[in-house]
């Protein structure tokens, strides 16, 4: 009883190291899982990012005043603003047109008188200086992102310039309701912080799916499949020893990016390690059951490699809420994104970088990840019988 | 030698066509990019949820979380009542805001004193969160301008004018649509330029090319124009789409549009030919389009800007002819680009395309040696 299980233990170990000399000796394997990994976090890293800083506007003067100056500085040596300061708004609309600027802001002819008449209590009737603050903006609609934050941070910087210079003038009581401003988990608003934990679920969803379903299926184009079924190794004692070896190389390559994320773009890594662990290895489990499910239903590397990129590339990049924001979709994608794992992981990896062990939501994403494993071992374990057709 | 590469074109279509994986390639994943990423591939933030914690138990507060509960921004608030639930619902990403009144706000400000309230954020989505930040300041300085007209006391209005030309609802469907007819028109093209010399090398026939009367520069016009006009057609079905399924706007010139198009699509079978002759298998190719389109997508401003990168690899995009079509096919649908303008865009484009088919020409001859 005891012998037989460590010949079965003896097979898969054989069969584990064989995996590995495979992956080793294919160049297109060392190539998803190495090369890949790397470029991909150098490439979200630098390529993606989403912190708006030296936005470039157009700034038009009209007033020659002092006052009106006073604002071009603030904007000028704001870090928010990269300006470019001209007398004639042509020149600066061809450039919003090229996409050079994103926005043009005008500070018009009545800005000093404006500022006099509010310092003065002067009721602002005067219909050239409607009340609302004497800034024109306009900003690129055609790329609604960054308009939003052209919009956001002149807002911004004129809500500011007031309170400065109320506080310089020893303003009677500038009364008001003001704002104080927190991040959690990311004070520095730094987009690379959130972008690089998520992205270690893409990197694993490569390995785990592309990778498993190519390797796996050109053993069936190439009839190596069918050699390994000849000898006295059963589908299931196949099917593990692949799973050990592509675990491995997936646990290695999440491990490889929480280091270059931690250590050379210097991300934060506040949960447990162990958490980590679990985590990952639920989620990579998950991916490597749809790459064994899609090459044991294609058992061609072309198709598999093309379903592998629909199923499971192209929805762990976009349907995860890596980058884009699942509330913001329509409900029906919403539906389908909480079928997608790379959604569960894509939290947790965020949470358990940047805000800690949450346990709450820890547990829920890992209770979801579970039952997809659960079904998708249970296909797997049903279409595992030695069969050639 | 004309009615040869003319013949040698009709056969890549006929192969194109009669396989069965080109075909399926040709016609499901663009389909299928094009309703997901438009859909999903949203940077918009829409069905916010926020919490507000009011301790204080004065009118003014109370006008202020009202304030909050109608603005059109938020259509979920959540009431909480205590400080300790702000950690747990922004840490379990019940909200992406929480709006925490302290209990001196109504006395301060009726004592025309400055009242502090706190707003935390949920870093771990910092985009959303700097946006919903944007849409809770305008509420906060409507309120500020009109409590100095109640109170008698008028404070200089913080509202500025603000428009968007060109998308004045920010509707973010415009901004992406116009994108994908640049990114799908260029996978297309890259796939079938990458995988023809591929496919012949895998299944035996290339050799029988090679002994034809064919030149070598003959075979390459020969799998070159496929690639062009099917990537063409390809652009003007999605271009097709935009239009009427999105409804996006069309303000510009279409045969600028085309003109582009065709030397955008020059340019990338330039690329396409070169990794067909590099690769072995069609899987390889198919690996090596996947690399290069990931790359080229992520470092054309489609997704983030540009503007965003560090300056070296914003250097490293002016070799990137998606970069230029992103801005021409956006500029051209939105903003009624004027061909001045445009040709500023176009001519980077036309310098890649020359100079990738030159290496691609240079490449392919030493593969059949």
């Amino acid at each position: 009883m005891f012998e037989k299980y460590t010949v079965k233990i003896r097979k898969i170990k054989a069969l584990t190291i064989k995996e590995f000399f495979q992956i080793i000796r294919d160049s297109s394997s060392i190539l998803i899982a190495v090369i890949f990994p790397i470029m991909l976090i150098f490439i979200y890293a630098y390529g993606v990012s989403l912190d708006f800083k030296h936005l470039k506007v157009g700034l038009v003067v009209q007033d020659d005043n002092p006052d009106a100056q006073s604002f071009v500085l603030s904007l000028r040596d704001s870090e928010f603003f990269n300006v470019d300061i001209r007398r004639d708004k042509k020149e600066l609309i061809d450039k919003l047109t090229c996409g050079d600027i994103h926005g043009i802001i005008t500070l018009p002819f009545y800005f000093t008188r404006f500022k006099t008449a509010w310092a003065n209590n002067i009721p602002l009737s005067n219909p050239e200086c409607v009340n609302l603050a004497p800034l024109y903006v306009v900003a690129d609609g055609s790329d609604p992102n960054t308009a939003h934050f052209v919009l956001n941070y002149v807002q911004g910087a004129w809500a500011n310039y007031l309170l400065q210079q109320a506080i310089s003038n020893k303003d009677r009581g500038f009364f008001h309701v003001n704002v104080q401003q927190r991040f959690w988990f990311n004070e520095e608003i730094n987009s690379r912080y959130f972008l690089l934990p998520g992205s270690i679920a893409i990197i694993m969803t490569l390995i785990g799916t592309l990778l498993t379903s190519l390797v796996i299926s050109r053993e069936w184009e190439r009839g190596t499949f069918e050699a390994l079924m000849a000898t006295p190794v059963t589908m299931r004692e196949i099917y593990i020893s692949k799973f050990i070896a592509y675990f491995i190389m997936g646990m290695g390559s999440m491990v490889l990016c929480v280091i270059l994320s931690v250590f050379v773009f210097g991300v934060p890594f506040k949960g447990s390690i162990l958490a980590l662990f679990i985590i990952s290895a639920l989620f990579l489990l998950t991916a490597l059951g749809t790459g064994l499910l899609i090459s044991s239903a294609a058992r061609n590397q072309f198709l598999s490699s093309q379903i592998a990129i629909i199923v499971g590339f192209l929805p762990a990049f976009m349907l995860s809420g890596f980058i884009f924001e699942i509330s913001s979709m329509p409900e029906t994608i919403q539906w389908i994104s909480e079928l997608i794992p790379a959604r569960y992981m894509v939290t947790s990896m965020q949470t358990l970088f940047l805000a800690g062990n949450v346990w709450k939501l820890l547990i829920i994403n890992a209770a979801f990840l579970s039952t997809m494993i659960l079904v998708l071992f249970l296909i797997i374990f049903m279409k595992t019988k030695k069969r050639l057709d | 030698m004309k009615k040869g590469i003319y013949s040698l074109i009709i056969k890549e279509f006929l192969a194109v066509w009669q396989d069965k994986k080109s075909r399926i390639i040709l016609i499901l994943p663009p389909l299928i990019q094009l309703f997901i990423f438009a859909f999903a591939a949203t940077l918009d933030v829409k069905n916010i949820s926020i919490g507000i914690l009011n301790l204080d138990s004065g009118k003014q507060s109370f006008e202020l979380c009202q304030r909050f509960q109608w603005s059109p921004y938020f259509p979920h608030v959540r009431y909480l009542r205590g400080v300790e639930e702000i950690k747990d619902v922004i840490d379990n990403q019940k909200v992406i805001m929480v709006l925490f009144i302290n209990e001196e706000f109504s006395r301060k400000l009726l004592a025309y004193k400055k009242a502090d309230v706190e707003m935390i954020f949920d870093g771990r989505k910092s985009n959303s969160a700097q946006i919903v930040q944007g849409y809770a300041m305008q509420v906060i300085q409507n309120y500020n301008d009109e409590l100095g007209q109640i109170m008698h006391f008028p404070v200089p209005s913080s509202i500025n004018i603000q428009r968007s030309w060109f998308n004045p609802n920010l509707i973010y469907l415009w901004f992406n649509v116009p994108g994908l007819v640049a990114i799908l028109t260029m996978f297309s093209t890259i796939i079938i330029t990458a995988l023809s010399v591929a496919r012949e090398r895998e299944l035996g026939t290339f050799e029988q090319l090679l002994v034809s009367p064919l030149k070598p520069i003959d075979i390459l016009i020969g799998k070159s124009i496929p690639g062009i006009i099917i990537g063409m057609i390809e652009g003007s079905i999605i271009l097709i789409a935009a239009i009427t399924a999105f409804q996006i706007p069309f303000t510009g010139s279409l045969l600028l549009l085309y003109f582009s198009m065709l030397i955008f699509v020059c340019s990338i079978v330039g690329v396409g030919i070169c990794l067909s002759a590099i690769c072995k298998t069609q899987q390889q190719a198919l690996l090596a389009v996947f690399v290069f389109m990931s790359n080229a997508v992520i470092l054309s401003g489609f997704g983030t800007p540009i503007d965003n990168m560090p300056q070296w690899l914003q250097n490293v995009t002016l070799a990137n002819p998606l970069r230029y079509m992103l801005v021409i096919v956006r500029s051209i649908f939105l903003k009624d680009m004027p061909i001045h303008l445009a040709l500023m865009q176009i001519y980077p484009m036309i310098i890649i395309a020359i100079f990738n088919l030159a290496i691609s020409t240079v490449v392919f001859r030493r593969r059949l040696e």
